[in-house]
């Protein structure tokens, strides 16, 4: 297409409305109107230019701030929807999610899963409106910021009459002592931090250009943000696992490959106490039972030494002991480790007695570790104990044998073989809390429970996460664009000298309370009047306020 | 030091009610003269006034800091004050921009209604649980405030903008709408009263009920039961039978609560109605008629765009800074979590919409009351109904 050469001189792409250097009216039907559409200092912006290709009205669709705005108000209906119920990363673990919700929620519930939205914030029509969104802010922003650079950097301090005419702010006096106001008004101009340029006597005052960037900064930030939640997905940048960690147990943290162990030598859960806390808490202590006060794993990290060999113990360095809190977690190289939940005294260590039923009589003792039972346990004198079959997590199926429903010790029952002196065959005794089955007949002998030992579990989440740096950058670089944008103002004063006259217009690109304030300062007693607001005055003749 | 807290906050309560007063007369005495003179004596006395009060307050947010080892934005009570304080605080900073008394008329009664609301809640200093024992607690929760209290002054703004600007002459959708918010907050008055009127007389109402597992559990009513639990068995003597029984997935409870706060609303807007003998918003339009109506679009506007950038400070980053230290993870769908990002979004969709010319104005006011309604929301049925990790557990 043909570029569209002013009067002036300046030559300005195909489509613009305002010449970039003067100001001057190139659109036709623009010049019927008693204001300037000052929007993007009426550059030519391809979307409102070219409309045939497939490519134009793709660019054009994205570039509407219109869509924009209805691509904006949908996710936010769609992400209030998903907050009706629980989505199903919330929901207690004790059922399915398919009949979750409609067990709790009823009818309304089952439609809720249908749907798919109790995983609204996954799924596809979701993403696919974050992902229009980021391509709205990628085209709708190219197409503007560009054209609106060349417009700002390619103005003249002489601008048109018509358009100088047709600002917001436009007034005209007439010329008497011109040059000792001009002095005046550059002086107070100065005073407000305007940049000055001038040419041929007349005043281009400007400030706070930068602040026009603003949006297109913000938008480079948003756009960084969702990249790197994007990034989430790539293998090896995010990891989260859970650890389930026994006090005095060592184990090799997850996701590090075998290079880094974890000890737990103490959980420890602290609650506020009345009479030992601040007294001002008693009140509340007392209205809602028990407070807790710290959830706090002590542990310490090891880091294991050189190559070892699959099955061997590898050789352990200790790298530092550490106390892990809620919202203390410890760090090493890009991992995390956070105290997120825990188990109380899970059973650890039985301990029994082998004891003649009639007599009562006891031949020693065991103690059985729930975690790492023996197969055989020597009590000397020619009595001994073998484990046979230990299940620690104990129920019987529906056939009446006797399995595990884990390996956790939640329930932990014992088939026994007790060798004695006097039975060198063994009897045999099956052993469950509170219940004992003797399979083969009556027995001369029994495994007298003797006592329990629990153990603390921590429960620990580790974390690496490659995205965060990328995730802050863009919430950083969002934050300093909406401050420039919403901070500063894009304010612009032109005096030009018209025959006899002196005409003032003013433009910001938000503000106009603050502009119109700072020009009457800028102009008291300088001899020039002030410029009116011509879009109140054309309220009022309309009888609008 | 705890008592002290209290008094200062009763002060600043007191403070706010005379402000108000004083700002209504700054604006009678203005009939008939220039209204661009700028603030007469009235409104200057207002200003001292709402400044003394907003001290006060601050010095029960101090003294209470003290006196709990930790800022006191832990728990609804102390969040919503803080809400209240930083909106006349954000008041008073935008009073000095552009000095319209008849802002401080519309803004101090909100915050007034606020505070009224949050002395509802448990009143009692709270120690915090793990998870709240951070500094970024403090830093999110209040910068998250200010900026809505910010946000919320374009509320303000845009309800002065619609009571002047609708038509009062004919009932129309708009005056219903109108009508609808003064409703609400007609409402919130109700709660107030109600509950500050059962807790004088100390009623508590005991009842046994079969809860949504099948379990039984007890539940104590401090308003007279309306509606009752499922399968709900009073258990002290002489209280008020339940009319109603709700299912148990139902919080009987809070909806009861609720609809005492509607019931008494509707009395006290009837009787509005009868004094006034027509629309609040009608009987409101002769005090604001000295207004500019783009001055206060402007105001409207600019509270927006300098609240924007804060609450997005606050309510995002910071929050997803310490979501990241606490949580593990800095953002995880949680529904306080979302309410701020439809805020967030709200507003962007509001500053959009006003870079095209058909959105200023009346229809910008509108946004602005529709932002307040949504924030409102995050505050009042988000953390009591659709409980979720950082639900305070009101009751
Ligand atoms: C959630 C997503 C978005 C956020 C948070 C956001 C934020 C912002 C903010 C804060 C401004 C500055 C407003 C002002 O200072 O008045 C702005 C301006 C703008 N935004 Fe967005 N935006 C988003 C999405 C979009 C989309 C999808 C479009 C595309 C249609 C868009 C187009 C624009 C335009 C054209 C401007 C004005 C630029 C100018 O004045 O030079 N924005 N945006």
């Amino acid at each position: 297409m043909k570029d569209v050469k002013c009067e002036c001189g300046h030559v300005n792409p195909h489509g613009t409305i305002l010449c970039e250097a003067c100001g001057r009216i190139l659109e036709e039907h623009e010049r019927e109107k008693q204001l300037v559409d000052m929007r993007y200092e009426g550059s030519a912006r391809r979307s409102q230019t070219y409309n045939k290709t497939i490519v134009d009205k793709i660019w054009n669709f994205f570039s509407s701030v219109k869509v924009g705005v209805w691509l904006i108000v949908i996710t936010l209906i769609a992400s209030a929807l998903g907050t009706i119920f629980p989505q199903e990363m919330y929901i207690p673990p004790v059922m399915p999610a398919e009949v979750y919700y409609e067990d709790q929620y009823g009818w309304l519930g089952k439609l809720y899963y249908e749907l798919g939205f109790h995983n609204l914030y996954s799924s596809w029509w979701y993403l696919l409106l974050v992902a229009s969104i980021g391509i709205s802010l990628v085209i709708c922003s190219l197409d503007r910021v560009i054209p609106l650079y060349r417009a700002l950097k390619a103005q003249r301090v002489t601008r048109h009459e018509g358009f100088l005419k047709r600002q917001r702010l436009f007034g005209i006096s007439a010329a008497e002592n011109l040059e000792e106001s001009y002095e005046k008004v550059k002086e107070k101009l100065r005073e407000k931090r305007y940049h000055i340029r001038e040419e041929d006597g007349n005043i281009l005052a400007e400030k706070g250009r930068f602040s026009r960037w603003g949006p297109y900064v913000n938008h480079i930030g948003l756009i960084i943000f969702l990249i790197g939640g994007m990034l989430r997905f790539v293998p090896g940048m995010y990891v989260d696992e859970v650890m389930w960690i026994r006090e005095g147990e060592t184990k090799v943290i997850p996701e590090t490959d075998g290079e880094y162990y974890l000890k737990n030598d103490q959980f420890i859960l602290e609650v506020y106490d009345k009479n030992k806390d601040k007294e001002v808490f008693s009140e509340a202590i007392e209205n809602s039972g028990m407070v807790a006060k710290n959830f706090q794993s002590d542990v310490t990290l090891y880091k294991k030494k050189g190559d070892s060999i699959a099955g061997e113990k590898p050789e352990l360095e200790k790298v530092k002991d550490d106390e892990i809190r809620v919202n203390e977690p410890l760090r090493f190289e890009n991992f995390a480790l956070y105290q997120s939940t825990y188990k109380l005294n899970e059973l650890n260590k039985m301990t029994f007695a082998l004891t003649n039923k009639q007599t009562n009589e006891e031949f020693g003792m065991l103690t059985v570790d729930l975690n790492d039972p023996k197969e055989k346990y020597d009590l000397g004198n020619g009595y001994s104990v073998e484990v046979v079959s230990y299940f620690p997590d104990f129920e019987f199926d529906e056939s009446g044998e006797p399995v595990t429903k884990s390996r956790i010790p939640n329930n932990p029952a014992f088939v026994f073989k007790m060798l004695t002196p006097d039975k060198p065959e063994g009897e045999v005794s099956f052993v469950a809390i509170r219940q004992t089955i003797e399979p083969f007949g009556d027995n001369t002998y029994k495994m007298a429970f003797k006592g329990i030992d629990t153990k603390n579990v921590s429960g620990l989440t580790v974390r690496k996460d490659l995205t965060l740096w990328i995730i802050s950058l863009g919430g950083l670089i969002f934050m300093i664009g909406v401050a420039q944008g919403s901070y500063w103002n894009h304010r612009r004063i032109w005096i030009r000298k018209v025959n006899d006259e002196v005409w003032v217009a003013g433009h910001t690109n938000k503000n106009w309370h603050g502009l119109k304030r700072e020009i009457s300062i800028i102009l008291e007693n300088t001899g020039i009047n002030e410029p009116e607001d011509q879009v109140q005055n054309e309220n009022k003749e309309s009888g609008g306020s | 030091m705890v008592t002290l807290s209290g008094n200062l906050l009763y002060a600043s309560f007191f403070l706010y009610l005379v402000a108000t007063v004083l700002f209504a007369g700054s604006i009678k005495d203005k009939k008939g003269k220039s209204a661009e003179k700028g603030p007469n004596k009235w409104a200057k006395l207002a200003l001292i006034t709402t400044i003394v009060g907003f001290a006060s307050q601050l010095g029960y947010f101090i003294t209470r800091w003290i006196a709990a080892g930790h800022a006191p934005v832990s728990n609804l009570f102390e969040f919503t004050t803080f809400f209240g304080m930083s909106l006349v605080g954000a008041f008073i900073v935008i009073y000095f921009i552009y000095k319209t008394p008849m802002l401080g008329l519309f803004t101090l009664p909100v915050a007034i209604l606020m505070i009224a609301y949050a002395s509802m809640f448990p009143r009692e200093i709270t120690p915090l649980i793990p998870a709240l024992q951070s500094d970024w607690l403090h830093i999110h929760v209040t910068t998250a405030a200010v900026g809505q209290a910010i946000l919320a002054i374009s509320f303000a703004a845009g309800l002065i903008y619609l009571i002047k600007a609708i038509d009062q002459s004919k009932s129309s959708k708009k005056t219903f709408w109108l009508e609808a918010i003064m409703f609400g907050l007609v409402c919130t008055l109700g709660f107030v009263i109600v509950s500050s009127t059962f807790s004088a007389m100390d009623y508590k109402a005991e009842f046994n009920w079969i809860d949504k597992t099948g379990t039984e559990a007890k539940l104590e009513y401090h308003m007279p039961a309306l509606v009752g639990p499922h399968k709900g068995e009073l258990l002290t003597a002489e209280k008020f039978e339940p009319i109603v029984e709700v299912p148990a997935i139902i919080n009987a409870k809070k909806l009861n609560t609720v609809i005492w706060s509607i019931a008494s609303g509707i009395i006290l807007y009837l009787l509005l109605r009868l004094i006034l003998r027509k629309r609040i918003g009608a009987a409101l339009q002769p005090i604001v008629k000295n207004i500019n109506l783009d001055l206060v679009d402007e105001i409207g506007y600019r509270s927006v765009l300098i609240g924007f950038p804060i609450f997005t400070l606050g309510a995002l980053i910071f929050a997803m800074i310490w979501a990241q230290i606490a949580w593990t993870r800095f953002w995880g769908w949680d529904p306080k979590e979302v309410w701020a990002l439809i805020t967030f979004l709200f507003y962007a969709a509001f500053l959009h919409l006003r870079l095209s010319k058909g959105w200023h104005g009346e229809k910008s006011a509108w946004l602005a009351v529709i932002g307040f309604v949504i924030m409102m929301f995050n505050l009042v049925a988000v953390n009591l109904v659709l409980a979720g990790l950082h639900s305070y557990a009101g009751s």
